[in-house]
């Protein structure tokens, strides 16, 4: 404070791009753990017995970890069932909904047909409507046809593919001409050239618009909730609101179990496979 | 096979005489090449009904069919499932905006929407800001940051009920280290409604930031260099030099976060179902609750109209600044 001039021109100088370093470390590890801390807290609860939970001071690691709250949730609701009605789901949707994009945008690519113009209009248009507002119409739809607690009911309203034909088609059109053609002089038809030619020159787009579709399948809630009420058909995130309501607050463990089953998959694809998933997740900024 | 003929087709028949006459050359490859076109669009337009058709019909019946019926549904007075109702013209529109619900309803919304996306807007690009100085570490810092994007809403919102148990969890120790009492996060207002902004700040906060370190790295180095070789402090520099070059991430995010908090109900579900006395209900949430507790589906139908204007709007503007982003470009 009371430093001579000297020391004052030198020091804030390396004082500056010390402290930026030592302030920029505290501020993200303290975000990191501000984040990170909650899926922490919650994997740990799940293990813990119903008198840790409600112990006060709280301790972070449990004393004797088991895996009784998991057994508890799988007897209350059939949690092998819902997780493979969840993955069967997932990954047949989102399968399908890869193959109806690739497929729609290699139309929209390479096939000169009447109407492609309004094909196209009509994907970006869907691109900007809620899907709330197709709720309703389509829950009496679903209802009518007796879809109600089956698993086209769960999957058919949902499948058409918008985001991903989207993607495609961009990535399609930067796909070099002269390869196709000479596909073509080959004898190749459409079919071959879609799958032999298109697809593996495809990949990044395709692992990106496949892993974004098993997050949203995964993820899907409120379809699934309002068309499913009987567990042989239901999936895990509904599952969690019958836990919720039969069990209500009181045993906080074994919703804290199910939350992890649910959570768990999802997370280890997405740390396994971070880098095109997160290019999917955001690939609306660079497009849009 | 007629498509390798294609090409060839009419070098062959045009190669003798080409040179001699040219009106005679063209005319004759013409008529062969519209017959040959014909064979060839009918062709295509097989291959489009069939690789493009199943994706158009899911579009139109699941999208577009209802799109249109939940207009139509809004001018009606019916009860979900039931087999008898009552055309009301406008009646649902003037129930909205006429009943004593509403303003709490939008004043929720509102309540949410700027608190979510403002919050996730500043503090993301504060996070993304730090992810971007060379520091260790900053590659997993990263990968939590986004981990709960990937998560599902209704998990997310059990997790986080627990967190904020006013009793037993984590928030209430933390606040209880800095000498804080617990507010009443369940029952009292307006915790309920800070709860639920809260849980959607940690949720989405990764991806704003992720989006905005792209557009950071898009920041040219020199820039930055030569504001500092001008005696810009960094302070400066971010105001003056790097904000408005991320002035279209800023836009694109500020409509993205808008749309999707406009539409959050999963961790509203989980969390609160809209109460205590509705304090938690905004608009997206009393659709569900007007269509499906209720069974109201003509009056919820007039809501999600609303809602969809709403978001149309939010759309209009976005493509109205993205063109003139084109024109300046």
């Amino acid at each position: 404070m009371t430093a001579t001039t000297a020391p004052r021109l030198a020091d804030p100088a390396a004082r500056r791009r010390r402290s930026p370093r030592v302030a920029g470390y505290v501020t993200m590890i303290f975000a990191t753990v501000v984040v990170g801390a909650p899926l922490l807290w919650l994997a740990l609860a799940s293990l813990k017995a119903p008198d840790e939970l409600y112990q006060l001071p709280l301790q972070w690691l449990p004393a004797r970890p088991d895996l009784d709250n998991y057994a508890q949730a799988a007897s209350a609701i059939p949690l092998g069932r819902l997780l493979a009605n969840s993955i069967g789901l997932t990954v047949v949707g989102a399968g399908l909904k890869v193959v109806l994009g690739l497929c729609c945008a290699y139309a929209l690519v390479f096939l000169d047909f009447p109407f492609r113009k309004a094909v196209f209009g009509l994907v970006i248009v869907t691109l900007m409507i809620p899907p709330q507002i197709t709720i309703i119409p389509n829950y009496t739809l679903v209802a009518s046809l007796g879809w109600l607690n089956t698993y086209q009911g769960i999957l058919v309203p949902g499948l058409a593919s918008a985001f991903g034909t989207f993607l495609f088609r961009q990535h399609f059109l930067t796909l070099p001409a002269s390869i196709l053609e000479a596909a073509e002089l080959d004898g190749a038809g459409h079919w071959r050239k879609l799958w032999r030619f298109v697809v593996p020159m495809s990949t990044p787009t395709l692992a990106a618009v496949a892993l974004v579709s098993v997050v949203t399948e995964w993820n899907d809630y409120l379809w699934p909730f309002l068309v499913v009420d009987h567990p042989e058909t239901m999936t895990l995130p509904v599952g969690l609101t019958l836990l919720q309501n039969t069990d209500g607050m009181s045993d906080w463990g074994v919703l804290l179990a199910a939350t992890v089953v649910v959570t768990l998959p999802i997370l280890l694809v997405f740390l396994v496979l971070q880098r095109r998933l997160v290019d999917g997740l955001t690939a609306g900024a660079v497009t849009g | 096979m007629t498509t390798t003929a294609t090409p060839r087709a009419p070098e062959d028949s045009g190669a003798g005489p080409a040179r001699s006459a040219i009106p005679g050359r063209t005319r004759p490859q013409r008529l062969h090449r519209s017959r040959l076109g014909a064979s060839r669009r009918r062709k295509a337009l097989l291959w489009a009904l069939l690789l493009a058709g199943p994706n158009v019909v899911l579009l139109l019946v699941f999208v577009y069919r209802p799109l249109l019926q939940s207009l139509y549904l809004s001018t009606l007075q019916w009860n979900l499932g039931s087999p008898t109702a009552r055309f009301v013209g406008l009646g649902n529109y003037i129930e909205w905006f006429s009943a004593p619900t509403t303003g709490r309803i939008v004043t929720t919304t509102i309540v949410f929407t700027v608190a979510t996306v403002g919050g996730a807007m500043v503090l993301g690009l504060g996070l993304a800001l730090l992810l971007n100085s060379r520091l260790r570490g900053r590659g997993v810092a990263r990968t939590v940051a986004f981990a709960p994007y990937v998560l599902g809403g209704f998990a997310v919102g059990i997790l986080w009920l627990f967190m904020f148990d006013p009793r037993y969890g984590l928030i209430q120790e933390v606040l209880g280290w800095v000498g804080l009492a617990s507010p009443q996060w369940y029952t009292g207002r307006p915790w309920p409604l800070v709860m639920v902004i809260v849980v959607y700040l940690w949720k989405n906060l990764g991806y704003v930031a992720l989006i905005y370190l792209a557009g950071l790295q898009a920041v040219p180095q020199d820039l930055r260099d030569a504001a500092a070789l001008d005696g810009a402090s960094s302070a400066r520099t971010l105001r003056s030099v790097v904000l408005p070059l991320l002035t279209p991430t800023t836009f694109f995010l500020l409509v993205t976060m808008l749309l999707s908090s406009l539409q959050s109900f999963d961790i509203i579900k989980a969390m609160t179902q809209g109460g205590p006395l509705g304090s938690t209900t905004t608009l997206m949430y009393s659709i569900y609750e007007e269509s499906f507790v209720n069974g109201r589906a003509g009056y919820a139908s007039a809501v999600a109209t609303i809602l969809f204007l709403v978001l149309l709007a939010v759309t209009a503007v976005q493509m109205r600044f993205v063109q003139r982003k084109v024109h300046y470009a």
